[in-house]
């Protein structure tokens, strides 16, 4: 049977742009531009390496997120992955990381999977703690925070660079892994790719659909408060000199009246 | 006064700092017990430090699955120590390891879980963490709000301060589920060790971008750093061109450091990588060209080739410092 291959994606507000909080202390994404979480990027490009290595893979992505978040699904079709699954309810809105584990396992279980990929973290929560998560609550193995990864038979294999040491990880399929962005420069969309997007498969799901109650996901549901969030004051620019021949001198100056020397 | 469970990060026999911090900043929330294992025979020795920063009791668990497989082993230890008294917290590194520990345990307790906290405090409801956002342009404050508070902490968050307390040592003997060992750690490679201070606990990291040319060109970063004690840093750039190791990099996808000096050597200051040192106390910057973002957020800031402003900075040091 061929090797079936779930992507989690994610929505986020653009990095490069402004970014903010909504009056509910929520992440605003419905005032700011989003785009398909950058290091999932990483996740997809993997996750399509893996099934043309296999031969005989399928790879759907799925995402938990609003109307919008369509556009992420689209843009890993138009990198080649073969079907998207949209799981959007006005209930999620608010929902912490233990109810968004909570709705992507449910759908996980519902699609069926041999390998769920998932990036380092999303570039806005950047948490980087779903896919420990997922493979907690599907009972799976981790294999997570690697730079490099393949599956041969019912193996998978990464190596992970910790803090203090690299470490060559093995596990049985089923499994979660998630990648770093050192695993390899991520495809860009190709014209035929983005026309074949058009085509392929979104199936959407509800909450109701997954058998997911409202009170188990949202603000309410919620086992975290944010209490308060507040702009931090911008750094503002100090003094600049332009090297003349003496800026090491000029800088040491500096230091020297700051007491790091 | 509760008792808060810090599980304690210790390499080569000896405790790291972020651990001591922990236990600092468990003192505000209720009574440290800390929670120390696959130490081996250096346990009894690192029980007698973690006393002397407030540990009450030291937990301590030795098995060959804590370094056999990935992570759960760590997650039924703490599940089964926290289950067999009633703790109020629970506080860990945030490390991409103490992150994925802390998710499953919270989600095994019933609990929420915070992650990357700059500090904690007590509030009314529990303890409060203050965390970053968005490349730590925002600044939070959240509250766990349902079961035991499991927070991971970032270094840095505060000074590690003694306070003696019993370090009563208490073995405890495992039982490890199956899942503990889904995912095999078949070889394990320690990085080698550079000398300097490590990236992340640093008071003073120099780091070096695309603008240092090659990877010869981080010799007068390091020996900057060197003259000033410091760890040594690397923009994505830099690190995707093959010039200095990823452990190094700073940045979203790197360390994040917030040190009491950071300077910025031929790195554009681009938003990916201010999320990685915008907190820091000082920041400096190298640039030759003036209109580089990085300048924006530079307290003192020198427009030139780093070529010559290193070397030359690194000479004056040397001769301050006698
Ligand atoms: C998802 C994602 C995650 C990322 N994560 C990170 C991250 O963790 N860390 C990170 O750093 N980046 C990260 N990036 C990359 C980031 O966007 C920038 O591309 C990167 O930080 C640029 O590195 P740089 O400043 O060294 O290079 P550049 O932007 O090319 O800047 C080089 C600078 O050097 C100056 N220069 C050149 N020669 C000299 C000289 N002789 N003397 C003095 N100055 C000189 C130039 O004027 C220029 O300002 C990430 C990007 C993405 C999309
Ligand atoms: N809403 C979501 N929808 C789909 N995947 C997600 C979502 N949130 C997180 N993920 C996945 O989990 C990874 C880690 O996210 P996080 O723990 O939020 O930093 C991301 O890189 C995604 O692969």
């Amino acid at each position: 049977m061929s090797l079936r291959i779930v992507v989690c994606v994610k929505y986020v507000p653009d990095a490069t742009g402004d970014r903010r909080f909504a009056d509910d202390n929520t992440t605003d994404r419905d005032s700011v531009d989003g785009l398909l979480s950058e290091l999932d990027e990483y996740g997809v490009e993997q996750a399509l390496r893996i099934a043309e290595a296999s031969g005989d893979a399928e790879v759907t992505v799925l995402t938990v997120g609003p109307d919008d978040a369509k556009d992420a699904l689209r843009k890993a079709l138009s990198m080649g992955a073969d079907k998207a699954v949209h799981v959007n309810d006005e209930d999620i809105h608010g929902t912490d990381v233990i109810g968004t584990s909570l709705v992507l396992a449910k759908a996980l279980e519902r699609t069926g999977f041999d390998l769920v990929v998932c990036g380092m973290a999303s570039t806005d929560g950047t948490m980087g703690v779903v896919p420990a998560l997922l493979a907690e609550r599907l009972g799976v193995p981790q294999v997570t925070l690697l730079s490099e990864v393949s599956v041969e038979g019912t193996v998978v294999r990464g190596r992970r660079d910790g803090d203090g040491a690299t470490e060559l990880l093995e596990a049985s399929l089923p499994a979660v892994v998630s990648v770093t962005d050192q695993s390899g420069e991520a495809r860009y969309p190709s014209f035929k790719g983005i026309m074949a997007a058009k085509k392929k498969p979104v199936q959407g799901f509800d909450l109701d659909d997954l058998g997911i109650g409202a009170e188990e996901v949202g603000l309410a549901g919620a086992w975290t408060v944010v209490d308060a969030v507040a702009a931090r004051a911008a750094r503002t620019a100090g003094t600049v000199v332009k090297d003349e021949g003496e800026g090491g001198r000029q800088l040491a100056e500096y230091l020297a009246a700051q007491k790091f020397i | 006064m509760g008792e808060v469970l810090v599980l304690v990060d210790h390499v080569d026999g000896a405790v790291r700092k972020p651990a001591l911090e922990l236990l600092t900043l468990a003192r505000r929330i209720g009574e440290p017990s800390a929670v120390l294992l696959g130490a081996g025979a250096a346990a009894a020795e690192l029980a007698v430090k973690l006393g002397e920063f407030g540990a009450a009791t030291v937990y301590t668990a030795d098995a060959a699955e804590f370094g056999e497989f990935l992570v759960v082993p760590k997650v039924d230890a703490l599940e089964q120590i926290a289950g067999a008294g009633s703790p109020v917290a629970v506080l860990v590194t945030s490390s991409g390891e103490g992150k994925e520990v802390a998710a499953r345990l919270a989600l095994r307790l019933g609990s929420g879980v915070i992650t990357d906290a700059v500090d904690v405090t007590a509030g009314d409801g529990g303890p409060v963490a203050t965390q970053s956002a968005f490349a730590a342009s925002f600044s939070t404050t959240s509250r766990v709000s349902r079961g035991v508070p499991v927070i991971t902490v970032k270094p840095n968050a505060v000074g590690p301060e003694a306070a003696p307390a019993a370090g009563a040592v208490q073995a405890v003997a495992v039982e490890f589920g199956a899942a503990a060992s889904g995912t095999r750690v078949v070889s394990r490679t320690a990085r080698v060790s550079t000398g300097r201070p490590e990236l992340t606990e640093a008071a003073i990291v120099v780091s070096g971008g695309r603008g240092v040319g090659a990877a010869e060109g981080f010799g007068v970063v390091e020996e900057l750093a060197d003259s000033l004690g410091a760890a040594v840093g690397a923009s994505r750039a830099a690190v995707d061109a093959g010039w200095y190791p990823h452990s190094n990099q700073v940045g979203q996808t790197g360390k994040q450091v917030s040190p009491q000096l950071y300077i910025a050597n031929g790195i554009s200051g681009a938003i990916q990588h201010r999320a990685g040192m915008q907190t820091s106390k000082t920041i400096v910057a190298v640039n030759k060209d003036a209109e580089a973002p990085i300048f924006e957020l530079a307290d003192y800031g020198v427009v030139g080739d780093l070529f010559a402003v290193l070397p030359q900075l690194t000479a004056e040091i040397k001769a301050r410092k006698g």
